[in-house]
């Protein structure tokens, strides 16, 4: 019986067509799905706090309300993909437990800081550029909800990631401190945005999987290798260059070839000590402790408001 | 015919008994605002279609909600939100002999019936 049901799915999935959430699973896919998702979800809502810190000092009226927009985008993305794991049966407030215990990942990029204004540019430009490069497949998952609010994202990304090459560009026209500060911002995120990926596809422990369920669609180093070629190109429009001495187009691949990621960095950062774990990590969990007796007063004043109805009725 | 209406969330939690769906009734969720639909119409004349889900304490709450995470970029006119647990469903597993009926009534589309060329506008 069991087999019978894996065998319909699988057929299902061949065909293209999405799996909602009443429709009989395998218990992994469902495990899969949550993980991810829900991983995904906390990358949004921990990703506001690197950029949180700049809303206050951004350089104009203009570049502040853009700030806050993006923020309240990243807030909203959070709140699709919670919603899209709660289908598959985990709570809301079980996702922020993991989060908050360190049970469940984020992407390990929110890790770093975030030390000049030129930083939300490269934030916008690579970050962003590399989450986008993830997600745009994603709108194709085979679980409905996650594609459905996977092209809501998408939607929404782009306008992230051209504010943040335009404050490049606006940069890059500025002056010599300007330019500098610039250039120093892409030298320190683009390892970490190329990291973002995830691990070569012979370390990945996930993703054969996930391409058979279509969950994903292209492997991590596939992803990587476009997102390079991408950027390797837009970077000479701003006049400055990428960290990598390794970084030089191959005529015979059809692609540019890069230097090696240091993957110990990687692993250390998703284990937990990169620069910034404890400071985001901590900032998350006193937003939430500190918001319990929001909640709580919500919650009260919503059932004494029913309970008053009810008498009345 | 059996025709069940089990009584669903939008997931699959609450009342099912199968596989993981049963952790979201442990206790640890009594404390958290209840889930609730939304409905977005996004232009007057078109129907109110489903955008996703929220958390909100009440119907007030959830509209406020509803308007700040799924319409930032005037995607709708009006809203409606449902608290999920009233969500009435069709069981997926019995798809096959619901919808049954419609299979073999061809002659319900008008490309069924074959009429001489020269007819016009029909």
């Amino acid at each position: 019986m069991e087999q019978n049901l894996e065998k319909i799915f699988q057929d299902k999935i061949d065909r293209e067509v999405r799996i909602e959430p009443k429709d009989w699973m395998p218990e992994k896919y469902r495990q899969t799905l949550i993980r991810q998702i829900s991983q995904h979800a906390h990358s949004e809502i921990i990703g506001m706090l690197p950029e949180g810190n700049w809303i206050t000092r951004a350089p104009s009226l203009r570049r502040k309300a853009i700030l806050l927009a993006k923020v309240q985008d990243e807030a909203g993305h959070g709140l699709y993909l919670y919603s899209a794991a709660e289908t598959l049966g985990i709570s809301r407030d079980q996702m922020y437990d993991q989060l908050h215990t360190g049970k469940a990942k984020y992407s390990s990029i929110f890790n770093y800081p975030s030390l000049s204004w030129a930083d939300m540019g490269v934030v916008g430009w690579l970050v962003d550029g590399a989450a986008i490069m993830n997600q745009v497949p994603l709108c194709r998952s085979s679980f409905g909800p996650y594609a459905r609010a996977m092209v809501r994202v998408c939607k929404e990304e782009s306008f992230h990631q051209r504010q943040g090459f335009e404050i490049l560009y606006v940069l890059s026209k500025g002056t010599e401190a300007q330019r500098k500060m610039a250039q120093d911002a892409i030298n320190r995120w683009w390892w970490p945005s190329l990291m973002m990926f995830g691990p070569k596809d012979d370390e990945s422990p996930n993703t054969i999987q996930s391409m058979k369920w279509k969950i994903k669609r292209f492997s991590n180093d596939e992803l990587r290798q476009k997102f390079v070629d991408v950027c390797a190109e837009q970077v000479k429009v701003l006049g400055f260059t990428l960290p990598d001495n390794d970084l030089k187009w191959n005529e015979e691949r059809g692609h540019y070839d890069f230097g090696a990621i240091n993957w110990d960095e990687f692993w250390q950062v998703v284990q937990g000590n990169g620069p910034c774990n404890k400071e985001r990590l901590d900032a998350r969990k006193k937003a939430w402790e500190e918001g319990a007796w929001v909640r709580d007063a919500a919650l009260a004043y919503a059932n004494k408001k029913a309970k008053q109805k009810q008498a009345a009725a | 015919m059996s025709f069940q209406i089990n009584k669903l969330y939008y997931g699959d939690y609450g009342e099912s008994k199968n596989g993981a769906a049963d952790i979201s009734t442990t206790q640890q969720n009594a404390a958290e605002w209840p889930l609730w639909e939304v409905f977005i119409r996004s232009k007057q004349g078109l129907d109110h279609k489903h955008a996703g889900s929220l958390h909100a304490a009440d119907a007030a709450m959830a509209i406020e909600n509803a308007r700040d995470v799924y319409t930032r970029r005037m995607e709708g006119v009006s809203l409606w939100v449902v608290e999920s647990k009233y969500i009435h469903a069709s069981n997926p597993d019995e798809a096959g002999s619901l919808y049954d009926p419609a299979n073999d009534k061809a002659y319900r589309h008008p490309t069924f019936y074959d009429l001489p060329e020269e007819v016009k506008y029909m």
